[in-house]
Formats: structure tokens, sequence, C-alpha cells
């Protein structure tokens, strides 16, 4: 599971659950891989991601990489800031772990890099 | 008799397991079909050109339509149930992003997170209760008011299906007009028992878009005119019931033609044959 998976991810189909996000990381296993960067899906994307959730992802993950506090309209212009964006979203991948719903505390398993969202 | 629909042998998690799950990356087949059907589903998707776009595929199996997607250059996440069918997805190193769940829970995605939707061959797997606690129309509330909520505003889903009978048609349509959604019905080779494709194809709010026109096979062939055409001459019917007129010039050449074949004396055909004779006083 990459980190923009985790940055859509919710348990609202859980009973009860009415936003279940951000899901909370739980790493086991995290690898690092290299995928080709696309700038414009990168300035697409960025439109949709929740900026804080990501910031809290690579916490949870204790990644070398840092993200700036808040995210300004001229920094998304800025390439270095976009790759960095990419590295965090696409490059790293949780293959081990568990997520947790953030209201009930229920744990969906990680198993070879893919959530386990069944109930 | 046993019935042949794969709904009926069990749940989809159980009936994919890993031998079925391996048809799915050597049957080529399989293959092919699976291609075909995603292809004519993204052309209905109509994503916009040269845009890597995030789409959510339903029921994604092995990945075989992810691919078709990533050829194209856009970027996918898929949720299936099988985790057989995931494990040979992963062999085969699809690109996407993969996701264990069931389509009857509900997506487990924020809300306007995809581009569109694609889903092939996985909708008539809600119509079956397998458990005691299913209820299919209950299921396909879920899902669908789920994959509205996670499209973004103006996106599109098709969604490709087998119905077993009509009354599966209109129970997954209602359930998608009842979650929201506009659209409709797409029929490919209508007329067809076998090339015949059903999509739901579905607009997310947005613009009222133009439900797109299923294929039917004569695409490219001449436009064969619906209207009778303006003619001066008068339309003798010569060729009523394929006979000609009687005493016509062409019954005449016709009759000669059947008395030589019968080996009968017949004059030689020439331009003065069946000429019409000037009136007697």
């Amino acid at each position: 599971m990459k980190l923009i998976t985790h940055n859509m991810l919710t348990s609202n189909i859980l009973k009860g659950v009415t936003k279940g996000y951000p899901l909370k990381i739980h790493p086991i296993k995290v690898e690092n891989t290299t995928v080709d960067f696309n700038r414009d899906f990168i300035r697409r994307i960025l439109q949709r991601i929740e900026y804080d959730t990501l910031r809290g992802a690579v916490i949870d993950l204790g990644l070398k990489e840092t993200l700036p506090a808040v995210m300004s309209e001229t920094m998304q212009q800025d390439e270095g800031f976009l790759i960095r964006i990419h590295k965090v979203l696409l490059e790293y991948e949780v293959k081990e772990g568990e997520l947790v719903c953030p209201e009930t505390g229920r744990k969906f398993p990680i198993c070879q890099g893919i959530p386990n969202m069944l109930l | 008799m046993a019935s042949k629909r794969p709904e009926h042998q069990g749940p989809p998690d159980i009936f994919y397991n890993e031998e079925e799950a391996r048809k799915y990356s050597q049957n080529t087949h399989i293959i092919d079909v699976q291609t075909k059907l995603s292809e004519r589903a993204i052309e209905l998707l109509n994503l916009p050109d040269e845009e890597s776009c995030l789409v959510l595929d339903i029921g994604c199996g092995s990945g075989l339509s992810g691919e078709v997607l990533t050829e194209l250059g856009h970027q996918w996440f898929g949720l299936d149930i099988s985790t057989a069918m995931l494990d040979v997805a992963q062999e085969r190193e699809v690109e996407g992003e993969l996701v264990l769940g069931d389509i009857g829970y509900g997506m487990p995605f924020r809300a306007g997170s995809f581009d569109g939707a694609i889903s092939i061959s996985a909708l008539q797997w809600l119509c079956q209760a397998d458990k005691s606690c299913h209820n299919p129309v209950k299921r396909l509330y879920k899902f669908f008011s789920t994959l509205y909520s996670c499209l973004a505003r103006g996106a599109r889903a098709v969604l490709q299906f087998y119905p077993e009978t009509p009354t599966h048609v209109d129970m997954i349509t209602q359930q998608a007009m009842k979650a929201g959604f506009t659209g409709g019905l797409v029929v490919d080779y209508p007329n067809s028992t076998r090339a015949k494709k059903m999509f739901l194809c579905l607009f997310a709010g947005g613009q009222v878009q133009q439900l797109p026109k299923g294929l039917t096979g004569e695409e490219g062939s001449e436009d064969v005119p619906t209207q009778a055409r303006f003619d001066r001459e008068r339309q003798r019917y010569k060729d009523l019931r394929g006979k000609s007129l009687k005493k016509s010039r062409t019954w005449i050449l016709e009759k000669k033609d059947r008395w030589r074949n019968k080996g009968r004396e017949v004059r030689p055909d020439s331009k003065y044959t069946a000429r019409r004779r000037p009136k007697p006083f």
C-alpha cells in the first residue's frame, strides 16, 4: 500500500462510523521503490490530496523525507516540491502492517502490500 | 441441469480460488475478452485526453483491465474480494494499487477521490445473496451510494455486467438511480446473443451528459437511407416476387433461355427481340 492509497482510504464502511478518516498506520515493513515521475499527474492529484493526512502518514512511517507544515500556491509550481510529493506518495510502500480506524479502533491488516478492508 | 453461471457456484471470494485465478493469467481467450471489454469501457468513460487520471477498477481481479488503463497512461486503484485473484495481480506486477474489500459493504474511499470508475463483469455478483445476512437490493444501494460519493463531480462510472434475468437489470439500474446517478444502459451488439454486451454508463452529477450509443457492428459501413428515394421515372414492378412482368423484354429473354435449356429451337437474342410492333389499322 502506497501513501496515495492511504490518503484515499476511509473506514466509513463500518457501521456507526461517519468519517473514519484519516486511518492511522502501524507499519511493520516498509519498502522503497523507484517510480517514474509524472509531473502532470502529481499536479493534478495534488488538488485532491489531504495534505495534513499525508504529513501524518510520513510521520507514522518515520520517513526521512520531510514536508513543510503548510502547502502554499507557489509551492505547487515548484519542481523540487513536486518531486518530493511524488516520492512520498508513490515510492514508499507499506508491505506489512495495520490500518486503525480512528473512531472505533478496528484494525485492518495489510498483507503483502494489500490492505484488507473486508468486514 | 447445473447452471453454468459462476455466481451460482459459490460466493466470489471462494469461487475465485488459486485454480480459477490462474486462468486469468494464462487463458488467452479470457485475457482477450477482458481486454476488449476494458477498452470499450474506458472509451465510454470519456476521460479527458492527454491527461493522467485516477480511475477506480471495481472487481479488478488479476488486473487485466488495469493494464489497459496503465497503457493509456492512467493511474488506477483496484478493489476485489478475492485474495487469490489479487495475488495473481501482484505476480503480474500490475502498476495499480490493490485493495481487498467487498463492494457490497461500500467503497472504502474518501469523497471525490476518483476521475472515473470501471468494472468488468463484477456487478452480477451483487445480485446473489451468499450469506443469510445479504440482501441484494440493499447491497446494491450501498454500493452505488458509496460509489457516487467517492467519484468527482461530473465523473462517469462504466460498469459492464452479465445480467442473469431482465429483473436483475431493473434492480441494478433502479438502485443506481436511487443513489443519485444519471445515465443508463448502453447495449453493444443488441441483436447478437454472444457478442451482446451491457454497459451501465452512470454520471455522477455535473452538467447533463448525453448517453453514448451502443455499437451495432454496422459502424463504418455506408448509411442505409431510411426514407423513400425520390424518382422522376415511374417505377414498374418488374421484379415482383422474382418474376418479370409478363410480355416484357426481360420476361421474353428469360422464357427464351428456359426454352434453350430444354433444347428447343429458339431464335438468337438481338436488339430487335421483344420489339413493340406497329399497331395495325
